[in-house]
Formats: C-alpha cells, sequence, structure tokens
C-alpha cells in the first residue's frame, strides 16, 4: 500500500520545513474562518495539520487508486467519438475520487466551496499526483482557471464559476494556442463580437487545447478589430457548450489520458472577464506563470516516478553474479539521478513558496485598496517579490522540465533491453515527460523569460548575504565553490553585455540562466546541510558539478562558441 | 464486475458530484459495524507469538477492507435515499482511529463500543455486545457489515448479530438492485453464480470486497474530525492536565461536533457473563503454520470417465463431499 507522500522522505523533509507562517496567516484572515467552516484551521500549527492531513489521502489516492491505473490510461487514452471526448476508463474514475476527495477546488476560497490551501501545498499535491499519472495532472492542474476568475471576475462570474470547478463537476481548459499562434501568442486571431446589448461571443479556431472539452474554457480572444498585437485580445470565460465543436483530438506521444482538442468556435456566448484588451498582457501571463510552476510540477513527479523504477530494477536485476546497483557505473547514473530530483525539488519549492507570497501580497493590496487603506509598504515588497517569482518560474521550468528528460532517459537506459518495452512502466514516462519541456512556453521561451532577471541579476543581494556567511567544516569548499561560480557568472555576464551584439545574447542567455541557477539552488542545498546530515552528499555533488558546467558554461561564451551564428546560412546549406 | 452498478452511480462518470433526483423513497438509517485489524499484507518476522498467536502490537492497525466496503454500501443508500448513516466498532480505545476515519468517509456518527469486560471475545460474544449497541442506538433500516474481517476469516459476527436482532440477513451482497419503502432487492454471491433476493427492512447484510470501490476520504471531513475523540481519549487527555475537566471537554467536543460517544457495559445494561472471554465458549487449541505445495500437474482427458475420475480423486482427498 505504497501512500506517495508519506513513502517519499524527501518530500516529507520539504513539508517539514516549509515556512507558510505569512502565507497562511494572510490567506485566512487571522483565522476568521474557522467559524464559519467546521473545516477552517483555527492557527498556523491546525493549518499544517490540515495540510499533512490533506496530502496523507492525496498520497493513498495516487499510490494506490490512481498509479494502478496508469498503465490502462495510456494504453485507452482520451478517444473522439462523434464530437465528444471520452476520457479512459482510468481517468474517469481518477477525476471522480479526486472530486469526492474535495480536491478539485483546492486553491479556491471556502465560500465558493473551496479548501483556501496555499499555492505551495497544492502544488505539493499535484507533483504527487503526477508522479501517479501525469497525463491527470493536466486535468487537476486546470482548476487553476478558477483561480484566474477568482482575481479578475466579477463577484457575480466567481459565484457562478467557481463551486462548481470545487465540485469537480465542471473541469476547466485555457484556450491560448491557434494554429498560427503558439509561442507567439500576440498573434491570436480568434474573433470575439458584440451584439447590440453589449453580450459577446467567440468565433474562430483554437489548437492543442489541452482538455478543450471542458465544461468551463477560458478563451483568449481578439476583441479589438483591427488590431495585431497581443494589446487587441482579452479574456473571455465560456461553456463547452453545442457551439464549441470538437474537430479532433491529437493522436500524441505521451500522457494519453489528456485530451489535446481542436476546437472551433461557433458565435459561442461568451463573458468578458476584468477588462478589456488585458487579456494577454496581465490574465493569460497570470495564468500561465502559474500554469508553468504546474507543469514543472508535473515533471518533478514523473521524475519521481522513474526515479523509483530505475532504482527499483537495478535492485532486483542482477547481472554479472550481482544486482546492477552493484555496479559503479549504474549507481553513479542512480545517484545523478537522485542529486538532480533533490536539487530540482529544492529549486521547485522555493519559488512555490516565493509565489504564494506574491499571490497572498496581491489580494491583501487588493483587500486594503476597496477599505482605502495605504498600500504604499505592500506595494515595495510586492515589486521585489514579483521580481523574484518571475525569475525563478521559467528557471523552474526549464530546469525540472529537461532533468525530467533526463531522468527519464537513464531510468530506462539502467532497465537496459526491458526498458524499451511497452509492459514495463518507465518508457510511459520517458514519452509522458518529452511534453513538460515544450507546452507552456518551451525550454528556449522558458530561457528568454529567465533572461532579463539574470541579466539584471536580480538575486544578486542575496548572494552577497550568502557569500558573507560562515558555514560549518565540510562546507567551507563547497562555498567557495559557489564564489567562484559567482566570479563566472559575473564574468561572462560582464562579456555578453559588453559584447553588445542580440543574437550572441539570446544564445548565451542559456548558458548564463543556468549559472544563476546553479548559485540559487547551490545556497539551497547549503541551507539543507545545515538541518540535515545526509543532504551533504546532495549539496557536494550538486556544487561540484555546477562547477565543472559553470567553467564550461563561461569558456563557451568567452572563447565566442556562439560566434559563428552570423554563418548559420552557410553551415546549414 | 461491472464497473459502475449501483443506483445512479453511473452518473459519476460523467464526473457529476452531485445530481439531482426526485425524492421518491423515504429516508433510510444505516448502521454499519467496522473492525480495526492487524494489517495482514504487511507481515514482518515478529508478529507471531511463540504460543501461535498473533502479536498486534507488531502489526499496523487498518481498516478491515470489506468494512470500508460495508461502509461505501450504506453511504450510497444515504446519497440517494437520505438518512443517516452510523459506524459502530466494538474494541480497544485505539480503535477510534476506523472511528475517524469512518468519519472522513462520510458517517454522521460513530460509536465507540469498549470496555475491558469485552476483551477476549469470540463472535458469540462480539455479536450478542454488537447487537446491543444496535439495539441502544435504533432506529435503523439497515446494518451492514464486511463479510469478514482478516484478523480471523470466520464470517460469523454479521450473521450471529442478525441472529440476535432477529432480523432478516443476506450475506455476501454483491450489489443492491433495488430499494423500496419498506423492502430491498439484493444480488447476492453463491457458489457459481448468484441469486437475487427481496428481503423486508430492517436487514442485515454482509458484502463482498469487490462489490462496490470504497470513496476516498474527503479533505474537508478529515480536516473537520480530525480532532474527534471518544470519551476514553478525552480522559486520556484530561488526566495528563490538571486543567481539564472531563466533563467540560465532553461538553466542548459535543457541541463541536468531534465526540465519538462510547458505550460501556454499564451503557448497555448488558449481561457481563455473556461478554469477552467469559461469553466466548472458543478456545484456540493451537495454531499451526500450514505451507500449502504444489505437485505435478495432472492431465484429465475430456470425457465422462477421465471426469469421473476426478470426482473420485477429489472424494478420497476430502475436498469433495
Amino acid at each position: 500500500m505504497p501512500n506517495y507522500f508519506l513513502d517519499n522522505p524527501d518530500v516529507l523533509f520539504h513539508f517539514n520545513n516549509l515556512d507558510l507562517k505569512e502565507v497562511v496567516a494572510l490567506a485566512e484572515d487571522n483565522y476568521a474562518q474557522a467559524k464559519e467552516f467546521n473545516y477552517a484551521p483555527v492557527n498556523y500549527e491546525d493549518a499544517m495539520e490540515n495540510y499533512r492531513k490533506v496530502l496523507e489521502v492525496t498520497g493513498d489516492l495516487a499510490g494506490n487508486y490512481i498509479a494502478p491505473r496508469a498503465a490502462g490510461v495510456d494504453d485507452e487514452g482520451a478517444t473522439l467519438t462523434d464530437g465528444h471526448v471520452s476520457y479512459a476508463r482510468g481517468t474517469r474514475k481518477n477525476v471522480q475520487e479526486l472530486s469526492q476527495a474535495d480536491l478539485m477546488g483546492l486553491i479556491l476560497p471556502r465560500k465558493y466551496g473551496g479548501l483556501n490551501f496555499p499555492f505551495t501545498i497544492y502544488m505539493m499535491i499535484t507533483e504527487t499526483l503526477g508522479r501517479a499519472d501525469a497525463s491527470l495532472m493536466n486535468i487537476y492542474g486546470l482548476q487553476d482557471i478558477g483561480d484566474t476568475i477568482r482575481k479578475f471576475g466579477t463577484e457575480e462570474q466567481r459565484q457562478e464559476f467557481l463551486p462548481r470547478i470545487s465540485t469537480g463537476e465542471h473541469t476547466g481548459a485555457m484556450a491560448l494556442t491557434e494554429p498560427d499562434a503558439g509561442s507567439d501568442l500576440q498573434a491570436v486571431k480568434l474573433q470575439a463580437h458584440q451584439n447590440e446589448e453589449g453580450k459577446w461571443f467567440l468565433r474562430g479556431v483554437k489548437r492543442f487545447i489541452t482538455n478543450g472539452n471542458a465544461q468551463l474554457l477560458l478563451v483568449l480572444a481578439r476583441s479589438e478589430q483591427g488590431t495585431k498585437d497581443g494589446r487587441g485580445l482579452s479574456l473571455f470565460a465560456c461553456y463547452g457548450d453545442s457551439t464549441v465543436k470538437i474537430r479532433r483530438i491529437e493522436n500524441k506521444l505521451g500522457i494519453h489520458g489528456s485530451p489535446t482538442c481542436e476546437l472551433q468556435f461557433n458565435d459561442t456566448p461568451a463573458q468578458l472577464i476584468g477588462s478589456r484588451k488585458f487579456g494577454l498582457i496581465k490574465y493569460a501571463m497570470d495564468l500561465m506563470h502559474r500554469a508553468r510552476m504546474g507543469v514543472a510540477a508535473q515533471a518533478l513527479g514523473i521524475s519521481q516516478a522513474a526515479y523509483q523504477e530505475a532504482l527499483k530494477y537495478a535492485r532486483e536485476r542482477r547481472q554479472f553474479g550481482k544486482a546492477i546497483c552493484d555496479i559503479p557505473m549504474v549507481a553513479n547514473m542512480l545517484i545523478d539521478m537522485r542529486v538532480m530530483l533533490e536539487s530540482n525539488r529544492s529549486l521547485f519549492y522555493s519559488g512555490a513558496t516565493c509565489v504564494d507570497k506574491k499571490e497572498k501580497l496581491e489580494d491583501l493590496i487588493e483587500k486594503r485598496k476597496a477599505r482605502d487603506e495605504s498600500v504604499s509598504e505592500e506595494i515595495a515588497r510586492l515589486k521585489q517579490i514579483t521580481k523574484i517569482a518571475n525569475l525563478l518560474t521559467p528557471i523552474i521550468k526549464y530546469v525540472l522540465s529537461e532533468s525530467a528528460n533526463k531522468i527519464t532517459y537513464d531510468a530506462l537506459q539502467i532497465h537496459g533491453g526491458t526498458g524499451y518495452m511497452r509492459e514495463f512502466h518507465v518508457e510511459q514516462l520517458a514519452r509522458d515527460a518529452r511534453i513538460t519541456n515544450i507546452y507552456e512556453g518551451t525550454s528556449q521561451l522558458q530561457i528568454v523569460a529567465a533572461s532579463g532577471g539574470v541579466m539584471n541579476d536580480v538575486l544578486g543581494d542575496r548572494f552577497d548575504e550568502k557569500e558573507r556567511r560562515e558555514y560549518k567544516g565540510g562546507l567551507t569548499k563547497l562555498a567557495d565553490h559557489l564564489k567562484e561560480i559567482r566570479q563566472l557568472f559575473l564574468a561572462s555576464l560582464k562579456y555578453v553585455t559588453e559584447k553588445k551584439d542580440n543574437s550572441f545574447q539570446e544564445v548565451a542567455a542559456k548558458e548564463l540562466v543556468e549559472m544563476y541557477s546553479y548559485l540559487h539552488v547551490g545556497y539551497l542545498l547549503m541551507e539543507e546541510a545545515e538541518v540535515d546530515p545526509r543532504k551533504i552528499f546532495i549539496a557536494n555533488r550538486y556544487i561540484v558539478t555546477a562547477l565543472a558546467n559553470a567553467r564550461k558554461n563561461t569558456e563557451a561564451i568567452k572563447s565566442e562558441l556562439f560566434a559563428d551564428l552570423m554563418h548559420a546560412e552557410k553551415i546549414l546549406q | 464486475m461491472p464497473e459502475l452498478h449501483f443506483l445512479h452511480s453511473h452518473l459519476w462518470a460523467k464526473g457529476y458530484r452531485q445530481y439531482s433526483y426526485r425524492r421518491r423513497l423515504s429516508m433510510h438509517n444505516s448502521i454499519v459495524l467496522v473492525k480495526q485489524v492487524p494489517d495482514t499484507t504487511n507481515i514482518s518476522g515478529q508478529v507471531m507469538k511463540e504460543d501461535g498467536t498473533v502479536n498486534r502490537a507488531k502489526l499496523p492497525a487498518i481498516f478491515n477492507f470489506e468494512d470500508k466496503v460495508a461502509l461505501e454500501f450504506a453511504l450510497r443508500i444515504k446519497d440517494e435515499c437520505g438518512g443517516k448513516v452510523t459506524a459502530v466498532t466494538m474494541g480497544p480505545p485505539r480503535a477510534s482511529d476506523v472511528l475517524r476515519e469512518c468519519l472522513y468517509m462520510g458517517a454522521d456518527e460513530a460509536y465507540l463500543i469498549t470496555d475491558r469486560k469485552f476483551a477476549g471475545a469470540d463472535t458469540l460474544a462480539t455479536s450478542y455486545v454488537l447487537s446491543e449497541a444496535i439495539k441502544k442506538i435504533g432506529d435503523y433500516d439497515f446494518v451492514f457489515a464486511g463479510r469478514q474481517a482478516i484478523d480471523g476469516d470466520t464470517a460469523q459476527v454479521g450473521p450471529q448479530t442478525a441472529e440476535k436482532l432477529d432480523i432478516p440477513q443476506i450475506t455476501y451482497a454483491e450489489e443492491i438492485l433495488q430499494i423500496k419503502d419498506n423492502s430491498v432487492r439484493v444480488r447476492r454471491k453463491i457458489d457459481g453464480g448468484y441469486e437475487i433476493l427481496e428481503c423486508k427492512l430492517p436487514v442485515l447484510m454482509t458484502v463482498l470486497k469487490d462489490a462496490a470501490e470504497p470513496r476516498p476520504f474527503g479533505a474537508k471531513r478529515v480536516m473537520a474530525y480530525k480532532g474527534a475523540k471518544s470519551l476514553l481519549e478525552l480522559e486520556k487527555m484530561a488526566e495528563g492536565n490538571s486543567l481539564l475537566y472531563i466533563d467540560k471537554l465532553v461538553y466542548e467536543y459535543k457541541s463541536r461536533s468531534l465526540f465519538i460517544p462510547t458505550l460501556t457495559a454499564d451503557d448497555l445494561h448488558i449481561d457481563v457473563a455473556r461478554c469477552g472471554i467469559k461469553g466466548s465458549p472458543t478456545k484456540v487449541y493451537a495454531i499451526e503454520s500450514v505451507v500449502l505445495g504444489g505437485s505435478e500437474p495432472v492431465k484429465i482427458d475430456n470425457t465422462r470417465a477421465g471426469m469421473l475420475s476426478l470426482i473420485d480423486t477429489l472424494m478420497e482427498d476430502r475436498i469433495l463431499g
């Protein structure tokens, strides 16, 4: 009876070391809701106990119910018949149980049937579910559109849409992508037009829409006729009624349980969310930031599952008279995977708590504004924390999704020939992982998104502070390594900036972003190593590897590796 | 087994959590008998004592799975007809754990039947106490229980309880086909097939493992009832803290709907001689570990003579007859 929360010491480590005091205090409004809802916490300890209990319920559900169905879901997949999408049987059961377990409105306020959980815990639950069945995370994670409606919609819209998300009666979809607007969402064409009474209708086509068969859709559409850029786009909510035709679902490499739909909107009645023209630049960006964290959680879950499969197989499989995990080269791969997993988790939850604080501060500012109270102090803090959240989110998406590919790749490799066979779970994990560094913004786009913060050295003060600290015994050497990585980074950054070559800078951004992530994660692992001696191993391997990579990245930049870009045409002829 | 078969449960398939229906039926109350059992699926070295009895302290205690299925049956009736679901367990104080889990799943109330005088009970003594507790709780149309518990595997407590309550019983229930105001139609498993029975209410049913998939714990209920406590647990709290008074604690927990009612021998006014080890005629003579070994496969001709020889062999081995 595996419980995917309780059987994972690293997740427990992070849960036990979470500091959500500020987040919970803000979210619970000084625990006033306990009078109204018998499941609302009465203090911080009670809140944490609630989260722990619910994580245990999720872990049980994930390990004992959802995971055993994953192969069946992958085999059967979602299907389209007569314009109607059916989930695989396992998926239906999963969604039903998640609804029964009250998990579909995890982050929504209690008055709309939700649990009012912090984003960080939501991410922990997403990771846990992603480990059991990656494709389920797509459907589960789309409850997040409810949060967009909560933030930017009207009270009537909240009352109309949110309760049915909380019960699981309605699942959601975010309909952004179009055939000619993928990474470049400014090119969205789908038309939103108004009748004389001011009612909105949507007309056009959306493609690659995850869970496009949902009952509730958030649609990015061009409301300002004649415009061509992102400022002519608005966000709309509509029901997946008979005016929304599902033209096809994609036949994909992985995440078979999650239907990817092509939708045709035939004058679908819709409601404007928030203000016109802010659809992409404010609301969709806000939604996408959180969705990127969701995909990172999914990638982390897949990585965990693949690592477990590899470890189990390596312990059982005997060759040359011993278990293959005792062969140094295999053991080394496993340690690499484990270090990658744990360092990724540290990176992830550092970002999740940061996003959490940012969101709660935003809510607080809205509340105070409504009461005509001063918000200047909060706005200053929000500005600072938003910078960090907007830097960490793309770094997290980039690092975790690329790692998921590496970890599933190696997990399959450890299985040898058997890993290539459909009978073993690991090949599914490798297929499922492959989408994580593509959708919700490709890795390349994440680099672009992170490069601004990196070039401006947003975490510079934080690193300065860490460099001034003293570390105990064995950690001194690692602290020196991190100092060296910092010097390498700053020298590379200087080189790139002074070169004043945009193409070079765009490509070198990858090297710079990676080095920046080594610094951030390296210091996180140092802190963990001070709490838990076992983590010294993780910090050591991570930082030593990071130093080698930072040297490599610096060398690539300083030796003008990318200078041949201007000859691309000749090289590629 | 059909995947979704009970009443309106097919609606779940569409992802509806709540569905509307016309309430044609009167409400039906259910009492569910549940048991905390040692987790025999995770057996390690030291769980058997030298005398052959189980060392319960070495095994994690879990909710007997078939009893969870029984609770699911009761909850589905509640979903369909309304009414109240009451879980009951007889056991040591720590059995409150399963009662909390019943609350997490959806039970409205959970009773702990506990007393030192009940210790060491066999199925006869257990069913006596349970039947008295059910009489005391009263007002029920259904009593549900798992077919059997994984620790004893006797499958006797359910039937014996029905006898003592003097109500009809349906064992090995697989599916409830129809509920009317005063009767129920049920499919039960029999050797080689099934039979469909109709029976007056109240009735006691024991259910099979595969008859329904128990619903997961609801997060809201888990958070709301995680602090539910039995009288014994509250007494323990009061013992350890001179500032707490048991009466006040009980009052407080009751007012917050967090009290697990506790019934003892005195509360039930029962014949103590029929309880616990005193009231248990079953005596364990010895326990031995039997390893079933396989032997060579035997090929039997698909002819009448072949079949007859198989039957002869089975009768000789006393497997048949």
